[in-house]
Parts: C-alpha cells; structure tokens; sequence
C-alpha cells in the first residue's frame, strides 16, 4: 500500500478517535442543560456529577483532535491549507467554542458563586454543541464535493457550505454526540442523573436512527462508492442496537452500539471521499491523496513516529478510564471550596 | 488594512497571548512536581501543602494555555495557507510528533494527577506530575524545533516542481544549531518565569506572616519555597544569560540584518560595534534621524564574535546585499525591503533583556533575607516580590517579539551561511491565505481579541485570589491526603466523596 494512502488511513483513524471519545464529552456538556433538575442546589449536584463523569477525560480526548490536524498538515500539507483556509469562519467558531469550554472545566470550581457557575455552564453547554453541530456540516461538505479551483483553493464561499445535505451532517453529529453522551452518563453516573440520562437515550436514539439513515443513505446513493454500502449497513444495524439497547437500558452494550454508529460513519465519510482527500465539484480540480500528500522521505518518518507512538498512547488513555472506572452519583460530589473573589477576610490565617 | 497586515497582527496578538501562560506551565509543573516529589521522600506535610497550592495555580493557568493553544496550530491552515503549503512537508512534521508524543502524554497524564489524589498509589500519582512536567518541555522542544526551522531552514531541499519546501533529513531538522540554542535559552526563561512566581507568592506570603506574629509558620511553610523558588530563579537565570549568547552568536551568522537591526546600526562599523542602551530618533523607516545616546563601546561585537574589535555590516548594506541576492522587487513590482521595523526589534531586544534581568535583584534579596534559616518581615520585601513577579512574563513576551518581527520580511528565513540549504525562503507576504478576504480575518481578529481580553482579566482574578488565599485554600481540599481531614483509617467504604471534583 502506498505511505499517502496508509495516511489517509490513519487520519480517518485520529478522527475515528477524536469522534468517539470526544462526542460523549460533547454529549455531557450539551446535556448539561437538559438533564438537571429541581432546585438550585440540586441541579448544581446533577451538573457536578455529569462534568466529574468526563472530568478526567476530556482534555485527553481533545488532543485527537490536535492530532488529526497535525497528522493532516504534516502528511497533507494542500489538503490541511485547503480545508482550513476554505473552512474559515465554520473553524473559527469550533475554536472559540473549545476556548471556552476548556477554561469553564477548569475554572467553574474554582469559585463558590452561582453567577460564575452559572456563566461556565453556559460556557460549556455552548461550546458542546457549536462544534457537535459543525464537524458534521464540514464533514457533510467533504463527502459532498467542494468548489474547488485548479489551484486547489476552496472558492465557494461561506454559504455555500450550508447546503441542506450539509445542514442535516450537522443535525446527525449533533444527534450522535447528544445520545452517545446521555448512554456514557447513564453508563457512568448513578442516581438520578443516569434514571434520567438512561430515559433521555431511549428517545434520542429514536431520533438519531431517523436522521442518520436518512442521511447515511443520502450520502451513500449520491456521493458514495459500492462497497460503502457495508458501512452504511453497519451503521443502521449498530442505531438499532443502539435503540433496542437503551430502551432495555442495557447500559454498556448501550455505549458499544453509539460507538460503532460513529465509527461505521467516519467509514462511510473517509470511504465516500477515497481516494480523494478534499473532492471538488469539478473532479479534474479534486485533492487526492497523491497530489495533496507530503513526499515519501516525510510520510516514512511520521511512519514510525506513529507506529511507535499510537499504540503507546492507546495504552496509557485506556490505562486513564480504567482508573476512572467507578460511577458517580451525587454523594461522591465534595462540598464547593467556598472561595470567592471577595476575601473573606484581611487578616491572614 | 489589507489581510496580510491584519493575518500578521492576529498571528501575532495570539501568539504572545499563548507565551503568556505556556512558559509557566512549562517551568511550574516541574517545580510542583518537585514539591510533590519532596511530600513523598520525606512526608514532610507542609511541602503537600505547598503542592496543592502551587498545584491549582498551574491548573488555573494550565487551562488557558490549552485553550489558546489550539488556535496556535489552526491558524496555520486558516491564515496563513499558502505558508502551510510551502513548508508542510518540513514543518508539520514537529508539529504532529508534538501531539503525538508530548500532548497526549499531558493531557491524559493531567487529568490523572487532578482526579487520581486517593485512586493512585502516591508513587505512581507521582509519577504522573512528573510525566506531565517531561511532557511540557518536550512539547516546547517540537514547537522550537518548528520555528528554529522557519529561523534557520535545514534538513530540507526546494523542489521547483511543486514549489515547496521538501524535507531531506529529519534528523538535521530535530538537530538544528538554532534549535539547540532556542530551546535552553526558552526553557531556561520558563523556568526563571515559573522560579520568580513560586519565589514572589511565597516571599509576600513569608512577610505578611510574620508582620502577623506568625513567624513560625512563615518559616515552616513559605521559607522552603522561597528557597526553592530563588534557587530555579537563580539556575535558569544564569542559563538564560548563557544561551542567550550563544544565540546571538548564532543569530549574527544565521540573520545578520536581525543583530544589525536590534543595534539600530545602519552602516557598517568602523572596528568593533558598541551596544546601545538608549538612542531616539525615528527609527521604523529609515535609518536617518537614529542617534545613539549611550553604549558601552564593541559589547555587541563581543556578543556577536567573542571579540570588541570585529566590525558589524549595516542595515543599509545588508539591504544592498539582500537585494542581490532575492530580488529589488516583488511580483507586483514593489521595491522590497528587507530591513525589519528597526524600532520593534530595537526596544523589544532591550527590553527583553531588560525586564530579564528584572527578576535578579528579587532573587539577590531573597536569598539574603532567608540566608541561615531567617525570615523576614520587610515589607520592602513583599513589595518588590510583587513588582518583580511582572517582569519575566514581559521579557518573554519582547523576546518572541523580538525574534519573530526581526526575522521580516520572512516567514522563513534565507541562510546567508555556508550550512544554509539553497532555495528554501519564503517571504511573509507570500504565506499569507489567498482566498481568505480581509473581512473575514477582521471578524476573527476582533473575536480572539475581544474573547482573550475577558479570558486574560478572569485569568489574572483567578490566579490573584488563588495566591492572597495561600496554603489555606488547600485546608479546605477534602482530600484523604490532606492531613486536615484524612477519613477515619477503619472506614472501609469505597463511596466516601472524591477527593477532586470539578
């Protein structure tokens, strides 16, 4: 197999991961806002509890996302030039949503106040759902085609990336994450909070089985190729499950199921676009693999870097949610530590 | 402003944003870890007091250098496409091998020091600071690796076919002499950053407790970090002073227009070249007008030879070469200069070393107020900790201002030296994203600034806080490990409350 190929491979891979494991931490924080309930008090407990079921993990699942792109400017330098440049404003909202909610992670326990805890919430309720919407218009406009000019610049234009095919990729990504994440709650949390995520994954998943296969086979008639068709397949077949699973609330085989959907997906998306990297609506004006990649002498050495690194990264991530293993429900959240902006007092303790 | 201007001022205000917070989550995650690492030898409690402290400053300031770090490598692609399309084959490479071997290791590793207090053993907790401390520096030598490159282009050949930047030799471009000078001189400001941090909070904190009568706890608690903070300060100051001779030994031989430029010296010098402290005069469009008040006679000669008597070429024949060499004109038929704005690369060179510098004299006093198990309640102390505890930060910033803005026109630099590979330049303006209109970079222009200015105003309050509440704020960790409440040792359930939430 050609190196630019086996990177394409391993691209679809990063994103396979970035996909999986960052759309239920998607999914919590866009919860965030659905599932509390009752007083203040205990809908700050329920969010507590749904942002300490990915607390550990979440910065680690971002860091596919780095990957990805790193992976895809160092193996494909026209294809990472193209699409971020030619993506622009749809990436500039990912990005200011990820700022936000990396820092209302980490800053919203820091101070005892439920005008901050509140504008953090809104932080990362926001910045859940901005990016779940949006990877799957931009991924939607991937597998569709782009106007792409003989230079291999993206000349379409903004709205031109809002094409219904594209705004229904991102009601599907926006769908997936939202029941991927009430399945790992329920599969995390205990309590009230995974009653209550359990009974909002039976009906989402309704809804995502909807749209994904309207969309999946939309995409697999007219844009696909022949043996996609094994993708789309597997992808309804795994929405079932995911139905029959949540409405049985078998909890695990729940998560297996929503996985599997994401990744019979990223199968059909990255296998719709083969051998093309970047497809343009004019095929003479297609990124490929071949004239989009780096040389031989680059894609050899970020080679091996991956094959020593991947496995090792797998190793020690999966090593993290072995830690994290336990469910938490609300008597396992710690009382705030009481620090606000105010100082309590000028005399030192 | 047309988009390269308003690509360049972006590119810029988010760069210096992010080396803002980088350097010290670079240096203080070692020192935490130190910390930690001293609780466990000797479980000597107050040093876990001091971890948990300086532990959540390095969170609070850890998140936002995540956060804007992102943006660091989209916008490659994003602004500065034709850039990405010249130089990916070389470039990317570093960039990938940093996420790949040093950010996930971070990352994952964080989450695990944040949340694993009673769900590690302490040694392999342990380990896990110290995983993210090793993982920290490395990222900073993939991301150095990257920019030494645009400095200092090795290891790579032009390829007229494609009309990029292709990579020869990996190793070469992992081994660069600019490299190798960059990364201890920028590790080393890290550390100085993250020393005078630990050295200043701690010093305030030493004063206001035994101006309170509490002079015992002042010299269990504060004095050992004081001494820690110093001693990093002290280390890293003098590897600072000597990398950063060493680079600009380099920097002479790599970028001569950069040192000429930094000495605002126009024509070529007549013997050895002083170093200026102070001159006026405009000095951002020409070099008439530029009159030098004070020097110190051939220091820059020394600085950039190791000898006061070797001459110095000027801005103005450098022009005179370079034009020779690249061309007197660009494609649209402007005269190029390439001679950097003299005022930026002027003041920000004395300024970096200025404010570098500006942490010693904290160091010097600290070290004597502390000398022989002493503590002091000087309140002249305290005040020149939090007036010191400024300047590292800023003579990080005028160094990567400096750097960066004396490298223009060029995005990546030409080699005028013998190691130089042929062919492999790129002029700023030509990096720039060509199908990305002045209005749409102005929206995200004024977005990340707008979005950075509350960010950096919750930041400094968090961190703030966070200091003028001390050790105490750790007290009220509901950690097992914190002695103030560790759970009852018969207590056998598992479903006590975690010792870390969000």
């Amino acid at each position: 197999m050609e190196l630019s190929t086996v990177w394409f491979l391993l691209i679809a891979v990063l994103w396979t991961g970035y996909l999986v494991l960052e759309g239920f931490d998607f999914g919590v924080g866009m919860l965030l806002g659905i599932l509390g309930r009752g007083d203040r008090a205990a809908k700050d407990r329920d969010r507590r509890v749904m942002i300490n079921t990915i607390g550990p993990v979440w910065d680690g699942n971002e860091v596919w996302l780095l990957t990805a792109g790193g992976a895809t400017f160092a193996a494909f330098p026209e294809w990472y030039a193209t699409l971020f440049s030619g993506f622009y404003l749809p990436l500039l909202l990912i990005l200011l949503a990820l700022i936000v909610r990396v820092v209302a992670f980490e800053w919203r326990g820091k101070i005892d106040d439920d005008r901050w805890r509140g504008w953090a919430d809104r932080a990362l309720v926001v910045g859940s759902w901005v990016p779940a919407v949006l990877w799957g218009v931009a991924f939607a406009n991937l597998v569709r085609g782009v106007e792409l000019d003989a230079e291999h610049q993206y000349v379409g234009g903004f709205f031109a990336l809002l094409s219904p095919f594209a705004l229904l990729g991102g009601a599907l990504t926006a769908l997936v994450f939202l029941t991927h994440g009430a399945v790992f709650l329920a599969l995390k949390s205990d309590g009230d909070v995974r009653a209550r995520a359990g009974a909002f994954a039976a009906r989402s998943s309704v809804a995502t089985l909807l749209v994904g296969g309207i969309w999946a086979v939309w995409a697999q008639i007219a844009y696909s190729v022949a043996w996609t068709w094994v993708a789309v397949v597997v992808a309804a077949l795994a929405l079932v499950a995911l139905v029959l699973a949540t409405r049985a609330r078998r909890e695990g085989q729940a998560f297996v199921a929503s996985a599997a959907a994401i990744v019979a997906v990223v199968v059909l998306i990255f296998g719709s676009m083969f051998p093309d990297v970047m497809p343009a609506l004019d095929p003479a004006n297609s990124l490929t693999v071949d004239n989009a990649s780096s040389t031989d002498y680059t894609l050899t050495v970020m080679t091996w870097v991956a094959a020593f690194l991947t496995p090792l990264v797998l190793l020690y991530q999966g090593w993290t949610y072995w830690v994290f293993r336990k469910r938490i429900s609300g008597h396992h959240i710690p009382a705030h530590t009481g620090l606000t902006f105010a100082r309590a007092g000028a005399e030192p303790r | 402003m047309d988009a390269l201007d308003l690509a360049r001022w972006q590119f810029g205000i988010t760069t210096v944003y992010h080396f803002i917070f980088v350097p010290l989550t670079i240096g203080l995650a070692p020192l935490v870890a130190i910390m930690q690492t001293f609780w466990v030898r000797t479980g000597d409690e107050r040093w876990l007091r001091l971890t948990k402290f300086f532990g959540k400053l390095l969170l609070i300031n850890f998140a936002i250098g995540v956060a804007t770090g992102i943006v660091q490598e989209f916008q490659f692609g994003m602004a500065w496409s034709e850039y990405s399309r010249f130089v990916g084959d070389v470039f990317g490479a570093p960039l990938a091998m940093e996420a790949l071997a040093a950010f996930f290791v971070e990352s994952t590793f964080l989450g695990l020091w944040i949340f694993g207090w009673d769900k590690l053993p302490r040694k392999i907790h342990l380990a896990c600071i110290w995983a993210v401390a090793i993982a920290t520096n490395l990222s900073a030598y993939f991301i150095l690796a990257a920019n030494s490159w645009m400095q200092h282009p090795v290891g790579a050949t032009y390829n007229p076919e494609t009309g990029r930047a292709e990579m020869t030799d990996i190793g070469a471009v992992l081994s660069n002499n600019t490299l190798l000078a960059a990364f201890p001189h920028t590790i080393s400001a890290a550390f100085l950053t993250a020393g005078t941090l630990v050295a200043a909070i701690a010093a305030w904190w030493m004063v206001k407790l035994v101006r309170a009568g509490r002079e015992d706890d002042a010299r269990s608690v504060y004095r050992p970090a004081v001494i820690l903070g110093v001693v990093t300060m002290l280390v890293s100051g003098a590897g600072v002073a000597i990398s950063g001779d060493a680079q600009a030994k380099l920097m002479y031989e790599q970028q001569p227009m950069k040192m000429s430029a930094a000495e605002a010296i126009c024509q070529t010098t007549d013997g050895g070249a002083p170093f200026s402290i102070l001159a006026i005069g405009d000095l951002s469009d020409s070099c008439e007008g530029v009159a030098h008040l004070i020097e110190i006679p051939g220091l820059t000669s020394f600085l950039a030879h190791g000898d006061l008597t070797t001459p110095l070429p000027g801005v103005e024949d450098l022009q005179a070469q370079y034009e020779e060499t690249y061309g007197f004109t660009d494609e649209a038929g402007d005269p190029i200069s390439y001679q950097p704005n003299l005022a930026v690369t002027y003041w920000s060179f004395r300024l970096m070393i200025g404010f570098g510098v500006g942490s010693a004299a904290l160091a010097l006093v600290a070290l004597w107020v502390t000398r022989k198990g002493r503590v002091t309640g000087n309140v002249w102390v305290s005040r020149l900790a939090v007036a010191a505890l400024a300047t590292p930060f800023l003579a990080s910033a005028f160094g990567w201002i400096f750097t960066e803005m004396g490298r223009q026109p060029w995005v990546v630099a030409p080699n005028p030296n013998p190691s130089g590979v042929d062919g492999v330049w790129l002029l700023t303006a030509r990096g720039v994203s060509t199908v990305t209109g002045p209005g749409t970079i102005l929206t995200s222009l004024v977005a990340f600034t707008l979005l950075y200015g509350v960010l950096a105003v919750l930041w400094y309050k968090l961190m703030h806080r966070y200091a003028v509440e001390g050790v105490a704020a750790s007290e009220k960790d509901p950690s097992p490990d914190n002695p103030a409440n560790r759970p009852d040792p018969d207590d056998e359930s598992t479903d006590r409350p975690l010792s870390f939430a969000y």
